[in-house]
């Protein structure tokens, strides 16, 4: 019995050691994509721009329903769709799947997602489309409530959604004396800072924002943090339609149709006071 | 395995050498099957990088500025475990005595623990999870309701998993012949003492394998509880990997959750083989009445 047990630990090692080899060459190279040809974008089915997005999709970055989104963001993929003279198809995909390997049925996922180098090293990021601040909510009337500055929320019980930049924020810039909650959606950190379990909730700015007015009632949002992540729209690794997207995106750039959405979507939820290191 | 004395000499006790040399020799060739369709397989190097990058799980294991360590997480899932599972044995074993109590009086008690099995068996851990952990904080009861997010996902593990084993002894239980309750009685032993020194001796041994095997399951489900907000490893590997955009850490996680299960499950299998042995030698397992083994001061080596 032990030699059979030697024996499959030496095949299971064989087995790692065959994985972690094939990949050691593929590792950290940064996708480089040759130009695009914007009359004819390589998307996954001729004429149709696919667009992903995770669902429940929030308020303003999305309204209405997936089949045909509007809010921030999907009012900016429909605007990349419509550049390119393709028709907009919207499909599902959780935030924790959108960096796994293997072929995806879309061209592109645009879900709030941050553009950091770590990450750049796994997926190919569009340019940025708009510069997210960390933002903070509390209860109404909290001790936390009067915070002028990061170091004002050291002693809070702080929450955040797994997976944002707003946990690596937590952990880097304020390092509270208790370990940050950790959940799921952001419908879980808001039921933890309803029922106590946490004193305040971050997310980005935007969100916080949305969640004082349509969806806690009770809550004030403390501060922003101008920590200025661009979000970006993910791609597979080497895809040759980032180019474009990316050509379509310096145009709403410089025709001010970026600014013209992100007036008519965020401009009621960017007004909130900066907080200090 | 366990008992290395008897089998050197003889192969395995269970197969013989040359089924050993035939066993080992087919395990090296499926396992080299196996790694080379993994090799070869057209998304091999994208798939060996996003889960076996030998930075990405060292790094995870250890943690980052910003990513907790996956290896300090786990301790709380072994926490977790440890308290949830001493409470369990006892609560468990309640339940399961509570609905074999004879009698009409008692009835409400026994329909009491119908319900509770049926009913926490039925139920998917995740929402039990939410209802204790975000519903009772959020009655506002003072203490009960400011409790750590750990306790609350505690009780949520105890309640559902003492029904699955309450069920495992009452299986145990029923499977105890009548006749020895009836020798039990007949000795003047009252209906608790033939309880807890007959019956309750045997029915335990008998269910030890799946007891141990529901406590692996209970092992793995420490990972839910992080819905309520603390980091155990499963989580701590989330946080990596969006992060790092890799899924290697999962694998460490995954690795640390089977380095405990595997010494569970082999104590398991020893457990087995032990009692078999035993029934095999002719000597009746401790607690049995009427056999040359059964006098009654020798009763009282319960869960052996």
């Amino acid at each position: 019995m032990p030699r059979k047990l030697v024996a499959v630990l030496a095949a299971l090692l064989v087995l790692a050691v065959a994985c972690g080899e094939a990949s050691d060459d593929s590792a950290g190279e940064s996708g480089a994509q040759g130009g695009c040809e914007l009359s004819d974008p390589p998307t996954l089915e001729g004429g149709t721009l696919t667009v992903a997005t995770d669902r429940p999709a929030y308020p303003p970055w999305f309204e209405g329903s997936p089949k045909d989104y509007s809010g921030f963001e999907g009012d900016l993929a429909a605007a990349i769709a419509e550049r390119m003279d393709l028709d907009i198809k919207w499909v599902v995909e959780p935030f924790n799947k959108s960096y796994a390997p293997g072929a995806k049925n879309y061209d592109f996922d645009i879900n709030q997602i941050s553009i950091t180098p770590e990450r750049a090293q796994a997926v190919d990021f569009s340019d940025g489309y708009f510069n997210n601040n960390q933002g903070f909510l509390a209860a109404e009337g909290s001790d936390i409530g009067g915070a002028t500055s990061l170091g004002d929320l050291e002693g809070a019980q702080l929450g955040a959604q797994v997976g944002t930049t707003s946990l690596a924020f937590i952990n880097e810039r304020i390092q509270p004396e208790s370990d940050p909650k950790v959940f799921d959606t952001t419908n879980d950190v808001k039921s933890a800072l309803e029922s106590g379990q946490i004193d305040a909730l971050v997310t980005d700015v935007v969100t916080t924002v949305y969640l004082r007015d349509f969806e806690i009632k009770g809550t004030e949002v403390i501060g922003q943090y101008p920590t200025e992540e661009p979000f970006g729209m993910v791609f597979e690794k080497e895809s040759p339609l980032v180019d474009c997207v990316n050509q379509v995106l310096e145009e709403l750039k410089g025709d001010g149709t970026l600014d013209g959405l992100q007036e008519k979507w965020l401009q009621d939820y960017l007004g909130v006071p900066e907080l200090s290191d | 395995m366990g008992d290395t004395k008897r089998s050197a000499g003889r192969g395995s006790r269970l197969l013989g050498n040359r089924a050993v040399l035939v066993s080992t020799t087919s395990t090296i060739l499926f396992f080299i099957a196996v790694a080379v369709v993994v090799a070869l397989a057209p998304g091999s190097d994208i798939v060996g990088e996003r889960f076996l990058n030998w930075v990405h799980l060292k790094q995870s294991l250890l943690g980052t500025a910003t990513a907790p360590s996956v290896a300090e997480a786990f301790l709380l899932n072994v926490r977790m475990f440890m308290i949830a599972e001493a409470i369990i044995l006892v609560l468990a074993l309640v339940i399961a005595l509570v609905r074999g109590v004879p009698g009409p009086v008692f009835f409400p008690f026994r329909a009491v623990a119908v319900v509770y099995t049926d009913i926490f068996r039925g139920v998917p851990l995740i929402l039990v999870l939410y209802m204790i952990g975000f519903g009772v904080p959020g009655l506002g009861l003072g203490y009960v309701s400011t409790r750590s997010d750990i306790t609350y996902g505690i009780i949520a593990l105890v309640l559902v998993y003492s029904a699955y084993v309450a069920e495992v002894y009452r299986a145990g239980i029923d499977s105890v012949h009548q006749s020895q309750t009836a020798a039990a009685r007949s000795l003047g032993l009252s209906r608790w003492q033939s309880m807890r020194f007959v019956v309750l001796p045997q029915a335990v041994r008998r269910v030890i394998p799946p007891l141990l095997n529901d406590f692996i399951g209970l092992q793995k489900d420490t990972a839910l509880v992080s819905v309520l907000g603390s980091i155990e490893a499963a989580r701590a590997a989330q946080i990596y990997g969006a992060e790092q955009f890799n899924y290697s850490a999962y694998v460490v996680a995954a690795l640390l959750f089977v380095l405990v299960t595997i010494p569970l499950a082999r104590f398991t299998d020893h457990l087995i083989a032990r009692d078999r042995r035993r029934r095999e030698a002719g000597g009746a397992a401790p607690g049995a009445l009427g056999t040359a083994a059964g006098a009654p001061h020798d009763v009282p080596g319960t869960i052996g």
